[in-house]
């Protein structure tokens, strides 16, 4: 198939008319002939590189009730993403090369997106001793990307060997910080509003005192280090001084992180409940600002489905956890551009170019959008206006935080290796991966 | 007043008119024949997850004084213990027709979650939500206080000027929540003492005062100390190692009989219950006759009448909020 967009603005700049053929994207000019190509009329949309999500829950293996890679790969899909990075955390645990392959393999197939699986960390995400990295990084997902989300990597010599292990095969270790025993039984936020709905705190503190040690940890042995899901103003200022000294951080905030803040718990709602938790409106604040001068380095959804019965329940019961996938644009949108932080430019490098470079698969997405270059680009009206609805959601889960709210700009047209997996802004029924798409290395 | 969920959601009127009402209730309660019709016909449920003899007995009490009919729902030996959740033991409840649900739990936002889900029709009364509010034992100490320190005409008066320190885990209390929200509301100034690690982060957003130092408060010559219960077991580290040991407590944070001595002859000696003689309260306080805390008791039920009567039958109608 062959498609010729017609008149988007690159990166939000001047209209363009680009050919997609086959896997690529053969002529980007301001103007170009149809000749037999179908025509997409994008003038007034943005066009920007497939979006990357360094941080997503596809639930399978394991919790196929609440998400599994078909579906989950569709909702990023619907959100303009043409790859995401599945975390270990599924049952049984991604910890070994059969798992990894298998996750993989069911991305393939159902060929939404690309699907990058993140290894564990350490056995069963147990924190004691490390698993197969060398395998799952040998093996055909050719894992890049090493975490224990859901848990931290707390023991102090095993994130060293972590850090020091993966420099063989130039992987990155994904460090959830939150240090267990000062977060025993925690809810929400540790403040205020804790302290006055009767809610056990999860304190700054257990974040910051993490990453303020990885990060000398990482410059000790001369590793990268990412930051999952950095949520206070504190760990902003870390990473600040940590990249100031020349150390190899990079780190991501949630959408949820850049918008709602703990005062939501009053209303005893668990659709916001999460961990790390929504946090005051100053580390809200303190967290837009790294994202506009590049402190935090992408933003990732940290996507987390959850069935129905984990959630209608009261809060202490409720699972941690948001979905995100189908949100995560127009939430930086209306925050970031609409606020006059950022433009389109600035969210093609963070939501696209640099955690495909995080996650070192640099070489198929976060592309400049060129000729020769493999298609894998999404089509966003900045202007729309639209209404999030739980029950609408294209995730097999309804657990989003926005349900009712009204959020701007909104994706028109994804397109992995040139084959359309959203269309006029539905998803494209009849995906199926041709088996002849390899997504190579 | 649909609900009573938190003494944060009573002003000062609507908490004066809940203590009137408790004292024609008690007025009542002195007589031979206890009974009153109010809410016969009319069902009132005890949905209790957490144990409590005490705060059970004492609603039960109050319903059937006012003619309705009791049922009473603990939650072992119930389905919940086959691990039925929330909702559907709701839903049962509904399904058979309660007016009123008093609900204690120990997930903080329990009844909040009843009285907002839909599952529910009628009038939700939280007696306890983990460690966040449990209104009607704010109640029964306000109205304790107001009886003995305003005065012999309580009707209409509120708590201003009196001085009220409370004493004890203040981070795991719902009844420091409720006492700090609702004394304040009328008019009191309440003073909190405890030690650094009982008190919770953001308490100095409270309308009140914080010490480290019980001696200090009572020197000051305050109208009532109310001593709240520590459980031993935050002293270990399994517990949360809250404090080095129960002998240090008391001697640092426990009403002996020597700060007993130092109190003004006209304070009183409050405890919600259940106490731990010796650890934070000693027998000679306890027993002593500046102690109200029996009266407490008694005065729960007068309480608690007022509350299910004002929750169902509506004294003049108003406009729901």
């Amino acid at each position: 198939m062959t498609y010729l967009i017609r008149q988007a603005r690159l990166l939000g700049g001047d209209p363009v008319d680009v050919r997609v053929e086959g896997e690529t994207v053969t002529a980007v000019a301001p103007r170009l002939e149809t000749e037999g190509a179908r025509a997409i009329d994008a003038e007034g949309l943005v066009l920007l590189p497939g979006l990357v999500d360094l941080h997503t829950h596809l639930r399978e293996p394991g919790r196929e009730d609440a998400e599994t890679v078909a579906s989950g790969t569709a909702a990023a899909a619907a959100g303009g993403f043409t790859a995401v990075h599945a975390m270990a955390n599924t049952n049984p645990v991604a910890d070994t090369a059969g798992v990894v392959e298998q996750v993989w393999h069911l991305g393939r197939r159902a060929g939404h997106a690309d699907v990058f699986p993140v290894g564990a960390v350490t056995v069963g995400l147990a924190g004691e001793r490390l698993a197969e990295l060398g395998a799952m990084a040998d093996s055909a997902a050719r894992v890049r990307v090493f975490s224990d989300d859901g848990m931290c990597v707390h023991d102090p010599v095993v994130m060293r060997r972590a850090l020091e292990y993966v420099k063989a095969f130039d992987g990155v270790v994904a460090q959830h910080a939150q240090e267990p025993r000062l977060t025993e039984g925690a809810q929400m936020h540790e403040g205020v509003v804790s302290a006055q709905i009767g809610l056990p705190g999860w304190p700054a503190v257990a974040e910051e005192a993490i990453i303020a040690r990885d990060v000398l940890l990482a410059e000790h042995v001369g590793s990268r280090l990412h930051v999952c899901h950095l949520s206070t103003a504190g760990s902003v200022e870390i990473v600040r001084w940590a990249k100031a000294r020349g150390i190899a951080v990079t780190a991501e905030v949630t959408p949820h992180h850049l918008l709602l803040t703990d005062e939501t718990a009053r209303t005893y709602d668990p659709i916001y409940k999460v961990n790390p938790p929504l946090r005051t409106a100053e580390d809200v604040e303190a967290v837009r600002a790294g994202l506009a001068d590049g402190t935090i380095d992408v933003v990732a959804t940290d996507h987390a489905p959850h069935s129905r019965e984990d959630k209608d329940c009261e809060w202490a019961a409720a699972a941690f956890g948001m979905i995100g996938l189908e949100t995560a644009l127009s939430v930086v949108a209306d925050v970031m551009v609409a606020g006059g932080r950022m433009d389109w430019a600035d969210v093609a490098r963070v939501m696209s170019t640099t955690p495909a470079r995080i996650g070192r698969v640099d070489h198929l997405h976060g592309r400049p959008l060129a000729a020769g270059e493999p298609a894998n680009v999404v089509l966003v009206d900045p202007a729309a206006r639209w209404t999030v609805r739980p029950d609408a959601q294209v995730s097999a889960s309804r657990n989003t935080p926005f349900g009712g709210r009204e959020l701007g700009a909104r994706v028109v047209a994804t397109f992995l290796r040139g084959r359309a997996t959203v269309l006029d802004g539905r998803p494209v029924d009849d995906v199926g991966a041709a088996d002849g798409a390899a997504v190579t290395s | 007043m649909r609900h009573l969920l938190s003494a944060r959601d009573l002003d000062r009127d609507t908490a004066v008119r809940i203590l009137d009402t408790a004292t024609e209730m008690a007025a009542t309660q002195g007589r031979e024949i206890k009974k009153l019709p109010t809410l016969r016909g009319r069902t009132v449920v005890n949905l209790f997850f957490e144990d409590s003899t005490r705060t059970r007995i004492s609603f039960e009490t109050a319903a059937k004084r006012l003619s309705a009919d009791v049922i009473n729902f603990a939650a072992k030996g119930s389905s919940v213990s086959k691990g039925e959740s929330l909702k559907d033991t709701a839903l049962t409840l509904q399904a058979m027709g309660a007016d009123a649900v008093v609900i204690r739990h120990h997930a903080s936002g329990a009844p909040h979650l009843l009285a907002s889900s839909g599952w529910l029709a009628g009038a939700v009364v939280n007696a306890g939500d983990g460690t966040h509010q449990h209104p009607t034992q704010a109640l029964l100490d306000a109205f304790t206080l107001r009886r003995h320190l305003t005065g012999p005409e309580t009707a209409g008066h509120d708590l201003a000027g009196l001085r009220v320190v409370i004493v004890g885990d203040v981070l795991h209390s719902r009844v420091a929540r409720s006492n700090v929200d609702l004394l304040s509301t009328l008019g009191a100034e309440v003073t909190l003492v405890a030690p650094p690690t009982l008190l919770p982060v953001g308490v100095s957003a409270w309308p009140c005062r914080v010490s480290y130092h019980l001696d200090e408060a009572i020197d000051a010559g305050p109208d009532a100390v109310m001593m709240l219960r520590v459980q031993r077991e935050r002293m270990s580290a399994a517990g949360g190692g809250f404090f080095p040991s129960p002998l240090e407590y008391s001697r640092r944070y426990g009403l002996d009989a020597r700060r007993l001595a130092r109190l003004p002859s006209h304070a009183l000696v409050m405890h919600p219950g259940p106490m731990n003689r010796g650890l934070e309260i000693s027998a000679e306080a306890a027993d002593s006759v500046r102690s109200v805390i029996v009266e407490q008791v008694a005065n729960g039920v007068a309480v608690r009448m007022a509350v299910l009567y004002l929750l169902l039958a509506g004294g003049p109608k108003e406009e729901n909020a």
